[in-house]
């Protein structure tokens, strides 16, 4: 498990032994401030404009997410930073996560609705704006969304606060109907008394906002649950406005006078702006100005085609040398020799309990393998709009961490953090990309708001070939395995090299998560794994480079369970048994990892015969405290694979949206497919070769194959779902192929193998 | 910079653009129609579809001078019973998740269902290839797609 989820499930679990939950949240009202309020309100074509209120008493909300006006004008009851009720009966809960896709908007809200018994068709949603005193992921300490941890750290404090809600509403009908508070229900945002009395939430939010909140409010039992875990009692509460058009992304703001920038950044990594000439830029018509900024040259126009075309016609002379000699193929021979020397260790084998010496191995199995550098390519490519008036800044973007865009934007505008607002809207995908410790395209619009002297609001757009291009990337990496096996097919000893660019190194995260030199994220999954593995002898090698690393979606879990499961395969191979019983013997003192990997084999006929050509592959792997197992089907023809269907087995705790985890399943597999496939960034000479989706392929609908989803039953705390399912695939389709005849593959993606069509 | 006259969702439009403009660029930036979206610029990814007299059509690479007298919808006009049905499939269904390439699937599916009210998975497949989803929502897309056909027969 991540260290960092590590010690926020301990410390989640004394918390709830304490019975300290109305820590978790803070009492209203909230710590005193006065914050403009920003209205939105349709235009007259239907697209969205911001007209501007005036200052008011205001707590931030009513600013938040998609700006809904309604609600906090409304709330006659509003008991923390999380949940308020209005006296129309609209609940509205404030999601302190940011959307991608995830659907923790509609989790959030289920916790909150489900112990304030809210009718769930009456539930609105917000997103919170930057602070970190009533926002923070308890997981990190800091407000931001990542390591599928979302529903896992909210799970108590989001429950507590509609739980707080619901004791105080309830006291508030107590008073008024003069009857024991033990006596009065709730359901669908009604309280009722046997007596006859009853009155909509909305009636009473005015004499509950008077009550106290309760030291120790009760949480319901599992059984109690009324929403969670009820197919079809919570559907996405952001379906509606993505199916038609008017859900609001960070492209879609428009702010009176608003301009639009691109910026022409390095076409190489390190390489250094010498000089440009604006001349013909300043000649294409629309275009405003044309900066100097750190990133680049912002050319900034009326309109985004302006702006595009006068980008083109800028000439700008860079300085490529720094990053000349950067060359995947030469990094990667780098990186196979550094794998052969002595690096900082993970793990060191264990003495035998006994005092013996470990069964020495008679045979040996080894292979390398190579991953390439991949990009994040969100469906939304990056971009913040930001606006400079009156002393202030306010940008509007998919702001995922924002404790770290709140620090840089301000730093970036030389403005202390409370003259700077942050507006966190949904994000058309994210996959890691959005939450970095730089805060790259936020800072980047705020050197152009600056460049142009806060002359309007501009909005920064990267097209698809700027997002591409930024590295960010996952790093390059390369296993080097050698695993000895003794007499009995039994694991003797594991020498494990991991070559690749530390994540966490060099940035605010360092101190926190690097240990004796490791950086955790670069061998999870490796050390620890699911499997009894006390021989292993692990090496790491931490390279730098002028390319800025990233998590992509599950992180270092990325190669690891690729590295980890077909050696699996290989070993039973070698050994002589099957796959599922060879993985089955080092997984004793793994029950969690074991029933999962047996409920995906049940439910996948694992063994059953399969026509010529076709066969299984299984895989297994933990990650962000929760264990997904997954049986690929595939068929070889010509060479060339296809993956028929996709079992998958999950167990991640306390399943809140069951639809939601077979969404996140169905689509992690799909992601992991694609990027298997295709997905690769090429560096030669310090440029990427790949710039757009003609190059970088993704995976289309007819490579999808068929997806069977099973939850593992479970009342233990809930775990994250949106990057476990990515790590599984890979090995279980690589798997699947080696048993139907084909390749082992070593190198990705497959591509490079011939074995789909590049 | 030229007049382009556009008829937008049933509206006619006068706007003065660069004859080279995108379509997408001019529904988003001077009609103000949002929900059209940028994802590559290269007819790639599919998220900038529009109906052109009711064809699908990448607006991203479409010059908005090519559509003179042609039928432009956007997914903020959609108004035929297939496209409603695709809509009701697509929320029933919860397809989305980050949801940016979605106007895109969902004029691309609509188009399809106008055309071909019961279609084959290999239909699907042949009329959704151009449409990428990086949160890989093809299951329910397609299952979207079967839905919202069987609810125009019945």
């Amino acid at each position: 498990m991540h260290p960092l989820m590590q010690a926020f499930r301990e410390q989640q679990l004394a918390e709830r032994e304490e019975q300290a939950l109305a820590s978790l949240v803070a009492p209203r009202p909230a710590p005193a401030g006065v914050t403009r309020r920003t209205v939105l309100a349709s235009g007259a074509a239907g697209g969205l404009v911001v007209a501007i209120g005036g200052w008011l008493p205001q707590d931030a909300r009513a600013a938040a997410g998609q700006g809904k006006e309604g609600a906090a004008a409304k709330a006659a009851f509003a008991p923390n930073q999380f949940v308020s009720v209005g006296t129309d009966n609209i609940v509205t809960i404030v999601d302190k996560h940011h959307e991608m896709g995830q659907g923790n908007t509609t989790g959030l809200a289920t916790l909150v609705a489900d112990e304030l018994d809210a009718d769930w068709s009456l539930v609105r949603t917000e997103y919170a704006p930057a602070d970190a005193k009533l926002y923070a992921n308890l997981a990190f300490g800091l407000q931001g969304t990542g390591g599928s941890s979302a529903i896992a750290n909210s799970y108590l404090q989001y429950r507590t606060a509609g739980a707080t809600a619901r004791a105080m509403l309830v006291a508030a009908a107590a008073e008024a109907w003069k009857v024991p508070a033990e006596e009065i229900r709730t359901s669908n945002s009604v309280l009722t008394h046997a007596s006859g009395q009853r009155a909509t939430y909305g009636e009473m939010a005015a004499a509950a906002a008077k009550q106290k909140a309760p030291a120790s409010p009760v949480l319901k039992t599992p059984a109690q649950f009324s929403l969670m875990g009820r197919d079809g009692a919570t559907p996405r509460v952001d379906s509606p406005s993505k199916c038609n058009g008017s859900a609001m992304y960070t492209g879609d703001v428009k702010l009176p006078g608003m301009l639009t920038a691109v910026i022409a950044f390095p076409p190489s990594f390190g390489a250094k702006m010498v000089s440009f000439d604006a001349t013909a830029a300043r000649k294409v018509k629309g275009v405003t100005d044309v900066v100097a900024v750190p990133e680049g040259v912002a050319v900034v126009a009326k309109s985004t085609w302006a702006a595009m075309q006068g980008r083109r016609a800028l000439k700008v002379t860079w300085d490529e040398s720094p990053g000349a000699a950067l060359d995947s193929d030469a990094l990667l021979a780098q990186y196979r020799e550094l794998a052969t020397q002595p690096g900082t260790p993970f793990a060191k084998p264990a003495a035998a309990a006994d005092g013996k010496p470990a069964p020495a191995a008679t045979r040996t199995v080894e292979a390398i393998y190579e991953f390439p550098f991949l990009a994040h390519a969100p469906m939304e490519p990056q971009g913040c709009v930001a606006w400079l008036h009156d002393g202030q800044l306010e940008t509007w973007a998919g702001h995922q961490f924002p404790t770290f865009d709140h620090m840089f934007a301000a730093k970036a505008a030389g403005l202390p953090l409370e003259k700077v607002k942050l507006h966190t809207l949904v994000s058309g995908g994210s996959f890691g990309r959005r939450a970095n410790a730089w805060s790259d395209f936020t800072v980047a619009a705020v050197n152009v708001a600056v460049a142009i002297k806060g002359r309007a609001p501009v909005r920064l757009q990267y097209t698809r070939e700027d997002d591409m291009s930024a590295g960010l990337y996952r790093p390059l990496m390369v296993h080097s395995v050698k695993v000895g096996l003794d007499d009995a097919g039994k694991v003797a000893s594991w020498k494990h090299a991991v070559v690749g660019q530390s994540i966490v190194s060099g940035t605010m995260m360092e101190k926190m998560m690097v240990k004796e030199g490791i950086d955790p994220t670069s061998v999870e999954g490796v050390f620890p794994s699911s499997y009894a593995l006390p021989m292993m002898d692990g090496q790491l090698h931490s390279p730098s480079l002028p390319v800025r690393p990233l998590w992509w979606r599950s992180v270092g879990n990325t190669h690891t369970a690729y590295v980890m499961e077909t050696m699996m395969d290989k070993l039973a191979a070698a050994a002589g048994q099957d796959p599922l019983a060879f993985r089955m013997a080092l997984l004793d003192k793994n029950p969690r990892g074991a029933a999962a990997l047996k409920l995906a084999a049940d439910k996948a006929g694992w063994g059953k015969a399969m026509p010529a050509g076709s066969a299984q592959g299984l895989a297994l792997h933990e990650c962000f405290g929760t264990t997904v197992a997954q049986v690929a089907e595939v068929t070889l023809k010509d060479g060339k694979v296809r993956v028929d269907r996709v079992v998958c087995a999950v167990d991640c705790g306390t399943a809140v949206n069951p639809d939601v985890i077979r969404a996140q399943m169905e689509g992690g597999i799909g992601f992991a497919l694609g990027a298997l496939y295709y997905s690769e960034i090429e560096l030669k000479a310090g440029r990427p070769m790949q710039r757009n989706f003609d190059q970088y392929k993704s995976l289309r609908i007819y490579e999808m194959p068929a997806v069977e989803v099973f939850i593992v039953p479970s009342n233990a705390a809930p775990t994250g779902v949106g990057e476990p399912g990515v790590p599984p695939l890979a090995p279980a389709v690589a798997n699947a192929i080696a048993r139907a005849g084909g390749p082992a593959i070593v190198r990705l993606p497959f591509a490079r193998a011939g074995v789909v069509q590049a | 910079m030229t007049t382009v006259s556009l008829n937008v969702n049933g509206h006619a439009h006068k706007v003065e653009a660069d004859p080279e403009t995108p379509l997408l660029w001019v529904i988003r930036d001077d009609i103000g129609l949002t929900g059209t979206k940028f994802g590559c610029g290269v007819a790639q990814c599919g998220a900038c579809t529009v109906h052109l007299d009711g064809q699908p059509a990448r607006s991203c690479v479409t010059p908005a001078t090519a559509v003179a007298g042609r039928k432009v919808t956007t997914i903020e006009g959609l108004q035929s019973r297939a496209a409603k049905a695709v809509q009701k499939a697509w929320v029933d269904l919860d397809v989305v998740q980050c949801g940016y390439c979605q106007s895109g699937q969902i004029m691309s599916a609509a188009a399809l269902l106008e055309q071909n009210p019961r279609p084959s998975d290999q239909d699907i497949d042949h009329a959704m290839a151009g449409n990428i989803c990086r949160c890989a929502t093809y299951v329910r897309i397609r299952a979207a797609i079967h839905q919202a056909a069987g609810q125009l027969a019945a």
